[in-house]
């Protein structure tokens, strides 16, 4: 058990700045994700903390050391690999049981650890075989079971789901959140998937261009977001955006543009008062995008027109054409909608979200 | 598999691989023929009545026999073996070495390196054995079996180099880490990970290194030359072509004999052959 702490981080690739100065605190027991497009330096910093790459400037700690020049080996870590590695010719018991051998452990001591954790994860009848003979989900199970066996003080997991079909990622996202709370140790888990990041994470690190972005408990990064990335990034399908220009009196603010406009509500009217006469972006997701049965007040409403439908089932995706700009609104399944309608929307007024245009923070 | 009409299969498939089959077998069948085929056969005019060159009705072992009993055959097999399996362990060993090592390790000069050993690969060893001569008569090897086992590496471990360094490359490499991280120095997980994957490559890179010096005739012909040290492509063709005679049967049945080494060894390791030369690792 550890906490792990990342004290300004910083990785250099040939001249390529692949992390900037990540500053961060792994309580101990804590699941935290780090989420992000691909090439943000999220799979770096977990293979800085891995030992697998060196650190260019910084510290990374694991319990009260500085780890920065230990091998990986004496780290006390686990990780699990995307694509699995586990090790071909060998079957999936001495796979699970290499790392006590390396570690010298008796071979009892061995062969209790490596049945327990084949309990756990439900492959005591697969030791006997070798990895080549087991489906994907399988050897998922026989990747987290070599880490579990070692009882580490740290497991890094990197997209350990991404090579698994979109059902079995979902069934072994959970599993992963049951096995965390059954073993209850510090555990970092990359992604891209925003789907696994808020699922699994106690707290969720987002990250863009090697820079950390927001940290934070999932919904606290999806309901208050600090910036339009973090906004964008979280939530599917994302969050609409349009660029609007503020103006009017201080208590009577409207951000608007050609074919749409909203009254800002009175809780916000401080923050954009200084926006007054100038472009915005506002932001609002589609599930906050709501029919108005007309009894709204007008200036939370505006017209749009139905471009695509999508019937997912459980909700609705309408397309919108909302002047100039295309918007997706997520709606209750009974809406009969089709294309071409022209439909009045009214947005709930505290769930708008504004952005700085320029630095694209929030306001 | 072609698909469509039978013409089209026989026309692109059966067809050439049938001409394909018969151009790489009929050397051997000739060898055969002439190994077993009496004297009085193999030197009758082409013109006599009862000439029939692709097969004998009176096979016999005289030629075999001859070659085994009159000729120091044996001891030729003895040294060819001897030096092709010593030359082949050192090079197969240096080549994993150099091979993981570029392949893996991030030192400078790396790709530089990678390529110089390429290009010592491309140097003819017709051009080679002029300087090598040299050394060897310095080191006074000459006519030992040392001139060859320490002068086959020169062209085996730049060619093992490459093969295994292109292997190592097709292996992921978070099998390694993955070790390293479960506890393993870097030598454990290249011992108890890399290589025992890699046995594929490691394989191939021997049969060809053992088919390389079993077959290599220019350095045997120049370093050696009493005939009691000599190997087979050599010894056979000093000692049963003299002058201008040739004593085709001893010829054919030392070709056909020196032959079975190397297709025991292929026909042994076939599969883990193809493997190695396909570059296929089976996660």
């Amino acid at each position: 058990m550890a906490r792990v702490l990342l004290h300004n981080l910083n990785k250099m690739f040939d001249g390529v700045h692949a992390v900037k100065d990540v500053n961060l605190e792994i309580r101990d027991k804590e699941f935290v994700v780090l989420v992000g497009p691909s090439g943000c330096g999220k799979t770096t910093t977990l293979r800085m903390v891995a030992g697998l790459e060196s650190i260019t400037s910084g510290d990374v700690l694991i319990g009260d050391t500085v780890v920065n020049n230990l091998p990986p080996m004496d780290r006390d870590i686990a990780m699990v690999f995307q694509n699995y590695a586990l090790y071909p010719h060998m079957t999936v018991y001495d796979n699970m049981a290499f790392g006590l051998k390396m570690r010298k452990f008796e071979r009892t001591e061995i062969g209790t650890r490596v049945q327990e954790a084949a309990e756990i994860l439900g492959i005591q009848n697969l030791l006997k075989r070798k990895p080549r003979q087991l489906s994907g989900g399988q050897r998922q199970r026989v990747a987290l079971g070599r880490a579990i066996v070692r009882h580490p003080r740290v497991f890094l997991f990197d997209e350990p789901l991404s090579n698994l079909d979109a059902k079995l990622r979902v069934q072994m996202r959970v599993e992963l959140k049951k096995l965390h709370t059954r073993l209850n140790t510090t555990a970092i888990y990359v992604t891209h998937d925003q789907v696994e990041a808020m699922t699994l994470g106690d707290r969720v690190v987002v990250m863009r261009d090697g820079v950390v972005q927001q940290v934070g408990e999932p919904l606290e990064l999806y309901n208050a977001p600090v910036n339009r990335f973090v906004a964008g990034f979280l939530g599917s399908p994302g969050m609409n955006f349009a660029a609007v220009r503020v103006s009017g009196e201080k208590d009577a603010l409207r951000a608007h543009k050609p074919g749409f406009g909203i009254e800002v509500p009175p809780e916000l009217a401080p923050r954009l008062a200084p926006y007054v006469e100038r472009d915005v972006t506002v932001g609002i997701r589609p599930e906050d995008l709501h029919l108005s049965n007309g009894s709204d007040a007008a200036g939370l409403c505006f017209d749009a027109v139905v471009e695509v439908v999508e019937k997912l089932g459980s909700e609705i995706l309408l397309d919108l054409q909302v002047g100039d700009q295309t918007m997706v609104a997520a709606v209750e399944p009974t809406v009969r909608a089709k294309r071409g309608d022209k439909l009045r929307f009214v947005v709930r007024p505290d769930r708008l979200h504004f952005f700085d245009k320029a630095s694209e923070a929030a306001i | 598999m072609i698909e469509g009409a039978k013409w089209r299969r026989w026309v692109f498939f059966y067809i050439p691989l049938g001409v394909f089959v018969f151009v790489l077998l009929f050397p051997f069948y000739w060898m055969m023929v002439t190994t077993v085929r009496p004297d009085s056969e193999l030197y009758r005019p082409w013109m006599a009545p009862n000439y029939t060159p692709f097969w004998t009705l009176h096979p016999t072992l005289e030629h075999i026999q001859y070659l085994l009993g009159e000729t120091l055959f044996s001891t030729w097999m003895w040294n060819t073996l001897l030096i092709s399996i010593v030359a082949t362990i050192i090079s197969v060993f240096c080549g994993l070495l150099a091979g993981y090592a570029l392949s893996r390790l991030h030192f400078p000069f790396a790709g530089s390196l990678g390529t110089g050993i390429f290009i010592t690969y491309l140097v003819p060893q017709t051009l080679l054995f002029i300087p090598l001569a040299d050394i060897i008569r310095n080191f006074r090897l000459g006519d030992t079996p040392w001139a060859l086992i320490l002068t086959y590496p020169t062209f085996l471990i730049p060619f093992c180099t490459w093969l295994l360094m292109g292997y190592f490359k097709a292996i992921p490499r978070e099998l390694e880490e993955c070790a390293r991280i479960d506890g393993a120095t870097r030598w454990k997980a290249m011992v108890y990970i890399v290589f025992p994957v890699a046995v594929p490559g490691i394989l191939s890179a021997g049969i060809f290194a053992f088919t390389l010096s079993w077959n290599e005739f220019i350095y045997a012909l120049v370093f050696l030359s009493s005939p009691a040290q000599k190997t087979v492509p050599v010894g056979v063709t000093s000692e049963l072509i003299r002058g201008d005679v040739f004593y085709w049967g001893p010829l054919m049945a030392g070709a056909l004999l020196g032959s079975i080494p190397v297709a025991i060894i292929y026909s042994f390791f076939v599969e883990h052959y193809v493997a190695g030369v396909t570059g296929a690792v089976k996660g």
